[in-house]
């Protein structure tokens, strides 16, 4: 960031310009008004900065929750930006809204109706034949998810596809607000991973197999054994215990197969 | 040899049986259709307001999908896809304010100046292999059936990206022939099927699908081949109410293209997907024969 300087004690220098760094202030506009905050810290972090307090359009400022959908603009720019605001850190001269939250509109349905068939799609969100391809959603993604290109395999009735391409999604509502065909592409999406998850993906048979054989009492004995061990002797059996190899194969064994 | 293909969203879901005989004719014929990445709807209806450049973006968008791939032609099955994608592909061509103003619009993506060349599969049988040739790859003639050409609207009209004549069209003809069926002319060839309008309109439809299906009735035909999944629902959808009102009308099976072609090629009839088709065309396939 700043300029290197000639220096006797090169480490003294760098504490100094560190905090240098820490301390220097810039520009932004938080809803059309000029504040000056720390460079550094996250969009987030700087409306906070600069004395407003999240009670909505806030959560688990982990970039996992999708509450804090930002949108913003850079001086000389005509590109709308995204992001979330507890993930971006600020940049000089950014022009910052929040959009907590976009009215959208959810589908009514009964799961244990749904079949998978793409037509209950369609008539739960037959909006979804407004999309023009303009792409905007797209451009709004904060997730880098190819927005219209899942909304498209939602057309071609590939539910599977759609889920694929939208499993990143936060549900923020970025691309529904920016929509010209005013779809509502996160619930469409949120359905399409449900119907995904419970019809169409396999169910895991050994899954079933396995809990049926703990159910009848295969380990009973040995977790009983377990439980009466000594603290030393229940240490030494965990660190002498037989653990499958990182690159083990599909036909791994471990050489005790009194369990299997 | 590869042919980048653009399939439509009707022929994923509904039309199943437009689509799954043509991919699998084709690679008989050694021309694999390779379905360009990542395409979306085809935008359905061309646009024909002409200050409404935002309906072009969804068909302009999969021809530069079809360019990205370095494709210099692009092909459907789908005749309402092959109209919208070259007109769309035409505007592109002939006019350069609107260019600018879509690859502006779509600054996302490479520039595009139509540069692809958007064909249906019909052409491509007769340009690209030729009747004869493909009367060679025949392995089980449609002897005996005679079948009306449908073309409908899209893939004659407008004039300026029509696939033959527009008044007096002989590409489906030439095409029944080469697969050995009995083609049968009638003058409600290229009348429309009344479209879209059957949302608005039912009712007069099916006096529209009438007049289509009576001609060629009267003219002989005992099917009736199509290349576009709309005039498959127009046609196909009233023809009990109409085995009511006329009671010389029987029903009248109706094909696309791509089965009588994968069944004249001699591949399993499962590919056809005639459980999709209205009506019962597998009893007249095996009353000539064709099936077992």
């Amino acid at each position: 960031m700043s300029a290197k300087k000639e220096s006797k004690n090169p480490a003294k220098t760098a504490v100094k310009e560190k905090r240098q760094v820490a301390a220097k202030l810039i520009p932004i506009y938080i809803m059309g008004k000029r504040y000056e905050v720390p460079e550094g810290l996250t969009i987030m972090k700087a409306i906070e900065y600069a004395g407003y307090r999240f009670i909505r359009g806030c959560g688990c400022r982990g970039g996992t929750c999708g509450a804090c959908g930002t949108v913003y603009r850079k001086p000389g720019d005509y590109k709308l930006q995204v992001a979330l605001a507890c993930q971006k850190t600020v940049e000089p001269g950014m022009y910052i809204a929040q959009i907590p939250f976009f009215p959208a509109n959810r589908a009514q349905y009964e799961f244990a109706d749904l079949t998978a068939a793409p037509e209950e799609v369609f008539k739960l969100y037959p909006e979804l034949f407004r999309c023009v391809a303009c792409n905007a959603c797209t451009k709004a993604c904060p997730q880098g998810i190819e927005v219209m290109d899942a909304i498209s395999a939602l057309k071609q009735g590939n539910i599977a596809e759609a889920a694929r391409l939208s499993f990143d999604c936060i549900q923020c509502g970025l691309c529904t607000s920016r929509c010209f065909g005013e779809l509502a592409q996160y619930h469409m999406f949120q359905l399409a991973r449900r119907i995904y998850g419970a019809r169409i993906l396999p169910r895991a048979e050994h899954l079933a197999e396995m809990v049926k054989t703990i159910n009848e009492g295969r380990y009973d004995q040995i977790l009983d054994e377990l439980k009466h061990v000594k603290e030393d002797e229940l240490k030494k059996l965990y660190q002498e215990r037989e653990a499958e190899p990182m690159a083990a194969g599909e036909d791994w064994k471990p050489k005790d197969t009194r369990y299997l | 040899m590869g042919l980048a293909y653009y399939p439509g969203c009707t022929l994923k879901t509904k039309a199943r049986n437009l689509e799954e005989p043509g991919i699998a004719s084709m690679e008989v014929l050694e021309f694999k259709l390779e379905e360009i990445p990542r395409w979306n709807c085809c935008g359905a209806v061309y646009s024909l307001a002409e200050d409404d450049l935002i309906h072009q973006v969804a068909p302009i968008r999969n021809l530069i999908r079809a360019k990205e791939q370095g494709k210099n032609k692009l092909a459907t099955l789908c005749a309402f896809c092959f109209n919208t994608l070259k007109r769309a592909n035409l505007l592109m061509r002939e006019n350069a304010e609107k260019r600018n103003t879509l690859n502006s619009f779509m600054d996302e993506e490479i520039d595009y100046g139509g540069e692809v060349e958007v064909v249906h599969l019909l052409e491509v049988l007769r340009d690209e292999i030729g009747w004869e040739a493909l009367a060679q790859k025949v392995k089980l003639p449609l002897r005996e059936l005679k079948i009306a050409s449908y073309y409908g609207c899209t893939l004659l009209r407008p004039r300026e990206i029509a696939i033959d004549s527009v008044e007096n069209p002989t590409i489906l003809r030439k095409f029944l022939k080469a697969l050995g069926a009995s083609p049968v002319d009638f003058p409600y060839a290229t009348t429309c099927c009344g479209s879209y309008q059957i949302i608005s309109n039912p009712g007069d439809i099916s006096e529209y699908a009438w007049d289509i299906l009576g001609s060629a009735l009267r003219h002989g035909a005992e099917a009736l081949v199509l290349t576009c999944p709309l005039c498959d629902y127009n046609l196909g959808r009233g023809q009990k109410e109409l085995m009511k009102k006329h009671s010389e009308f029987k029903g009248m099976p109706l094909f696309y293209f791509t089965q009588l072609l994968a069944l004249a090629l001699g591949l399993d009839s499962q590919v056809c997907h005639f459980e999709l088709n209205y009506g019962s065309p597998e009893s007249l396939l095996r009353e000539k024969n064709l099936l077992s």
